[in-house]
């Protein structure tokens, strides 16, 4: 049994490195996420996502599938849509989710022009899916720095962001740190996502974001349970995911991704803090 | 008791000066002019739609005005307390964390909580009446004891400027007096205390000072003065609905 468990991690590099980096984008990931759910914006991570990956399909066509290029590609194109977005929901009376949809929309045609206009038939396999099994060194660094980066920012913001998802208009009115918090958040979103495709594809990189954030509301009350539990779950998740790929020959990205499904659905049943059965068969009522 | 007592000593007193505040060009509040003395108590007072909210949203900072300005106040100034809708009662976060958020101006991005501010949290939730309840999830407290706390966060924010929006919707007679007693005390010690309400004996009975709004200022002064049958019927009155074809304002403009 626990050469069924570990083996795959101790015989094979590519599977520590797999796992490595699994988990060092769950320790960015997660926590960004669980505020995405927190503030309402699990769908706009998808749109997000999708803001990406134009500038990293622009960047293919420039430098061909370079580390740096598709990075750089996906991190400008998801800060400037990330950045008009913000802008736009702060100044005007659109909302954010309304904002982003069209900013996305705008990328995301802009992409496909300019990969059309230049008749080359692009494999964007590796943007689509992720290279989990298959880092190189520079890769891993690449995502140890964003998850990194990604957990002092978090800590950097932490209270700002949080008052900034309970009242808004408090913050407001108490000096800048509200657009800090706000495009700081969103500066979070992008870099995550950019090293979630690397690792896992940009359409699957959104659930290492959000199943482990929605899998915790049904197990723990305050956020800073919420937090530490939804990265248990994620590392669970990774964990399990690559040793499902291994076994059955799947590919890595979807494995994580339905392992944390699973995780997620389990929970939804069993959950201590309003899951399914608790419902369905409540503890009597307490005396006062 | 150490907070939401302190005196303010220096003078400062807040003017509108021909405050004009739009809603896409369409005046909310038209061509306010007054002087909020220090220390006042002011109520707020007009037909649904007279731009009450919008006045306290300028002077919190949050509105862009449109003509005339605002002096005497600044961020730092004002502890404001919007209507409930805009916070999100969902959020997993306990009373405590709550009410602690009114000395993020103090504490910052990191600063942790020494032990009389510790101190004053707890006192602040005492004076609100909600002991107890330190540990509870804000999505758990009805909207009276979500209000109490909002009103502890004002105690702990300590500004010389309190803008009270409606805070007394939906709250029973027992809070209300609860709460009443703390305005009283800030009243007493010279903080400014504007506050939006409906209830006309509850100004006659306890505010000073009135401002009648309906978009034009109607009155402001005494409210005994303030508050008679005329001038709410002429609020009443003067009230209508946008004039989609309605001109450039040209008073004042030269």
């Amino acid at each position: 049994m626990d050469a069924l468990l570990s083996g795959p991690f101790s015989e094979y590099a590519f599977m520590q490195r797999a796992l490595v980096g699994s988990l060092a984008v769950c320790v960015g990931a997660v926590p960004v996420g669980m505020f995405m759910t927190l503030r309402r914006m699990s769908l706009t991570g998808d749109a997000m996502a999708h803001a990406i990956l134009p500038g990293a399909a622009i960047a293919y066509l420039l430098t061909g599938l370079s580390l740096i290029g598709l990075t750089l590609g996906g991190l400008v194109a998801g800060l400037v849509v990330a950045a008009l977005a913000g802008w736009v929901a702060r100044s005007t009376h659109l909302k954010e989710d309304t904002s982003l949809a069209a900013f996305y929309l705008i990328s995301l045609a802009l992409g496909v022009l300019v990969i059309s206009l230049k008749r080359s038939n692009v494999d964007l396999f590796h943007v689509l899916f992720g290279n989990i099994l298959a880092l190189d060194n520079a890769t891993l660094w690449l995502l140890a720095s964003i998850g990194s980066v990604s957990l002092v920012l978090m800590a950097l913001l932490y209270r700002p962001l949080v008052i900034e998802c309970v009242d808004p208009s408090f913050l407001r009115c108490s000096g800048h740190a509200s657009s800090t918090a706000h495009y700081g958040f969103l500066f979070l979103m992008v870099i995550n996502l950019v090293a979630g495709f690397h690792a896992l594809g940009t359409l699957m990189a959104i659930g290492i974001m959000i199943l482990p954030a929605a899998a915790s509301r049904f197990w723990a009350k305050t956020l800073d349970s919420l937090i530490i539990t939804s990265v248990l779950i994620g590392f669970a998740g990774c964990y399990t995911g690559l040793l499902l790929s291994f076994y059955f020959d799947l590919p890595a990205g979807p494995a994580i991704v339905i392992s944390l499904g699973v995780v997620y659905v389990i929970s939804l049943i069993i959950g201590l803090n309003g899951g399914f059965l608790n419902q369905y068969y409540p503890k009597r009522h307490l005396t006062g | 008791m150490g907070i939401g007592v302190r005196n303010y000593p220096f003078v400062m007193s807040i003017q509108l000066n021909n405050l004009t505040l739009t809603y896409e060009r369409h005046p909310a509040v038209h061509h306010v002019t007054a002087t909020i003395g220090q220390g006042d108590w002011l109520a707020v007072v007009g037909p649904n739609g007279a731009g009450k909210s919008t006045l306290l949203n300028a002077m919190a900072g949050l509105t862009t005005i449109d003509d005339g300005s605002i002096e005497g106040l600044s961020p730092n100034t004002v502890a404001y307390l919007p209507q409930q809708t805009q916070l999100d009662r969902c959020f997993p976060i306990t009373v405590f964390e709550l009410v602690v958020t009114g000395l993020w101006a103090k504490l910052g991005f990191f600063e942790s909580l020494n032990k009389s501010q510790y101190e004053q949290c707890g006192d602040a939730i005492s004076a609100v009446g909600l002991q107890g309840f330190e540990r509870r999830m804000i999505n758990t407290l009805s909207g009276g004891q979500l209000q109490r706390s909002l009103f502890a966060r004002v105690l702990l924010q300590d500004q010389p400027v309190i803008l009270l929006d409606e805070p007394f919707n939906a709250i029973d007679t027992k809070t209300l007096a609860d709460l009443t007693q703390l305005i009283k005390q800030w009243h007493q010690h010279k903080r400014t205390v504007i506050m939006v309400t409906h209830d006309l004996d509850y100004i006659q009975e306890h505010c000073p000072q009135t401002l009648l709004l309906a978009r034009d200022c109607i009155g402001y002064g005494a409210t005994k003065e303030i508050l008679t049958r005329e001038n709410l019927e002429k609020a009443r009155q003067h009230f209508e609905a946008f004039d989609k074809r309605a001109n450039s304002c040209v008073q004042g403009a030269a």
